[in-house]
């Protein structure tokens, strides 16, 4: 008995929680039922190359890009707001950022549905105001909304997390050798913060292109996701088939945007920002 | 020579925390100066307002003369090194050393060159396409010096650049440091807690305590005429013993009359009195000024350290000669290693 073996029981865990499931996908993409039982075919992965579903790919892949983009452009300033050592409230902060994630997800986004109905919180108020009632849900960028606001603290955490970790004497070896504030800020602090900014993208991006709750919430399933596309097949259509081979198609989407990612990392004094 | 860096009057407090009370120090140009004190002294407080980290909250800055209390850090002609090396991680060490010259828009081949040499005065030639993270802690803290000295600072500034180097790298880098201060001629203030260091490599050493500068001095000076209980106790071991000053060139302490080299004082003046334990001659109890008896003895390797009791005092001795405990020995000082200070009114 070496100390391999304390690795056992994890192994077990994922061969039954992730590796065979992995398989069951892979082999209803890749079967379809006939008379004869499941027979191997590429129908279903012949299918998503049909115009409606590429449509939906691509309009996942933008909406997701967006959220990150955005995500990234509030988290980063807040990040260095709250790892600033000279700002004494960062701990509320950090604590306000993290507290929705206690409630209930479902929750938190059927709430924005109160604020941006058409007879909702804001509208109301735009219309006491005595101006015309606007249509803020049933669009994409409601979904972008809902995503920004569900994801962010994944945004914020990591890139905090490296941000709060730099010495300063870094900060001021830079300013010491001719830095000035904003030299500082695109030569050290930038740089060293990459790999938070990377597990950021990646902790948004992920939830965000696969994510259907927050598009059927807060669209009224106007804007259909691949994930909103996957759910039917599954739940509805019961059309297994073609669910697993769209779960696959998005796994290979997220494992090349990652690849991608990764690769803005290696080179990156010029990278990704 | 002239005073290349004058503080001033210089008061820093943080809060109701008095970091440094009215300082006033002249470092001349090419001097070897440290400040030495426990921490919390205030002496890094001092170096980082020379370098422009902090603001004093009183008093002036001068650098060569002019007043710098408003120049930013990144426009002071001082470069510094910082304890834990503060070198750039995600930068090789070619372009942690080229950092400073890129940002003066040097020319590169001009930079090539002054990397090359930068790095043979840290006698760490070729690595110049290496990760910071590949280096031991001594190499780090190398070109750590060799990114500040780059930019031909006129001061450098160290804070403790040796403190989390092993003892044989730091007595190593130690004469390093010399030797650099030698050949470069430009002027070193050093920053450390470390008595040892300060005396084998200043010129000049500054003892610093609660904020406040107790004694400035060659190290020779400090060491041998310390003007305060503690610039004894910190610099050195020493026997403090409260004395009283009979006349001129007669001093009473531990009951016996003791002929020493000091006057000026009033007659009867209470004083303290400081003995090196290496200044102590142990003798047969008899030939001896005083007696006392041994309660421990320890082999240091070159002497014996022992502690002897008498009327209620522990003298702390180093001697060649064995005693064992409970031996009655014999206590002799000559006149000229009997040192006295005037007692403080706040003790250090």
């Amino acid at each position: 008995m070496g100390k391999k073996s304390y690795g056992s029981p994890y192994f077990v865990w994922m061969s039954i929680f992730i590796i065979v499931p992995m398989f069951l996908v892979l082999y209803y993409a890749f079967t379809i039922q006939t008379d004869q039982g499941m027979v191997f075919s590429l129908d279903n992965i012949k299918r998503i190359a049909e115009p409606l579903y590429i449509k939906v790919f691509v309009r996942s892949l933008v909406l997701a890009l967006e959220s990150t983009a955005i995500c990234l452009l509030i988290a980063y300033p807040a990040a260095m707001i709250l790892a600033d050592k000279k700002f004494s409230k960062s701990t509320t902060f950090l604590v306000m950022i993290v507290l929705p994630m206690w409630m209930n997800f479902l929750l938190r986004t059927y709430s924005w549905l109160s604020l941006l109905e058409n007879n909702g919180l804001i509208n109301k108020l735009v219309i006491s105001l005595g101006f015309e009632r606007m249509q803020l849900m049933y669009n994409e960028g409601a979904v972008v909304l809902g995503m920004v606001y569900n994801f962010l603290p994944f945004m914020i955490l990591p890139i905090y997390s490296v941000l709060v970790k730099i010495d300063n004497n870094v900060i001021e070896a830079a300013r010491d050798l001719g830095c000035t504030s904003f030299g500082v800020f695109k030569k050290i602090t930038v740089p060293l913060s990459l790999p938070g900014v990377l597990s950021g993208i990646t902790m948004v991006f992920m939830p965000a292109i696969s994510t259907f709750i927050i598009s059927r919430l807060l669209s009224g399933g106007k804007v259909s996701l691949i994930g909103n596309v996957i759910e039917q097949q599954f739940l509805v259509l019961g059309d297994w088939g073609f669910g697993s081979a769209l779960s696959l198609v998005l796994m290979v989407f997220i494992l090349i945007s990652m690849a991608f990612i990764n690769k803005g990392s290696s080179g990156y004094e010029g990278g990704i920002l | 020579m002239k005073n290349i860096i004058e503080l001033k009057n210089i008061t820093k407090n943080y809060g109701d925390f008095t970091a440094l009370d009215h300082i006033n120090l002249e470092i001349k140009e090419g001097e070897f100066v440290t400040l030495l004190g426990p921490s919390g002294c205030g002496k890094t407080t001092t170096l980082r307002i020379i370098g422009g980290f902090e603001d004093p909250s009183e008093g002036q800055v001068y650098f060569d003369g002019k007043q710098i209390n408003e120049t930013p850090a990144n426009k002071r002609s001082v470069n510094t090194v910082f304890q834990k090396y503060a070198l750039f991680t995600h930068l090789s060490v070619y372009d942690n050393i080229a950092f400073g010259p890129k940002l003066k828009k040097m020319e590169s081949h001009l930079i090539e060159k002054k990397v090359k040499e930068s790095l043979r005065i840290v006698n760490l030639e070729g690595f110049e396409k290496r990760e910071i993270s590949t280096l031991s802690g001594g190499q780090q803290q190398r070109i750590a010096i060799a990114r500040a000295l780059i930019n031909e600072p006129k001061v450098l500034l160290l804070d403790e650049p040796l403190g989390a180097l092993d003892l044989k790298l730091r007595q190593g880098m130690q004469r390093e440091l010399s030797n650099m201060h030698q050949k470069l001629g430009i002027t070193f203030i050093y920053v450390t807690h470390d008595q040892e260091e300060a005396l084998s490599m200043s010129d000049t050493v500054v003892v610093m305590n609660r904020g406040k500068i107790l004694q400035i001095g060659s190290p020779e000076d400090v060491y041998n005429e310390p003007k305060t209980p503690f610039v004894a106790d910190f610099i050195g071991e020493s026997n403090i013993i409260p004395g009283v000053m009979k006349k001129d060139l007669l001093v009473n302490f531990a009951n016996h009359d003791f002929e020493c080299v000091d006057k000026g004082f009033k007659p009867n003046e209470q004083i303290d009195v400081v003995v090196r334990p290496e200044d102590i001659h142990v003798t047969s109890p008899n030939t001896g000024m005083i007696q006392a008896k041994v309660t421990s003895v320890n082999f240091k390797g070159v002497h014996y350290e022992m502690t002897a009791s008498c009327n209620n005092f522990e003298w702390l001795i180093q001697s060649t000669k064995f005693r064992d405990i409970d031996e009655t020995i014999g206590i002799s000082i000559i006149p000229d290693h009997i040192h006295i200070m005037k007692r403080e009114s706040v003790n250090g």
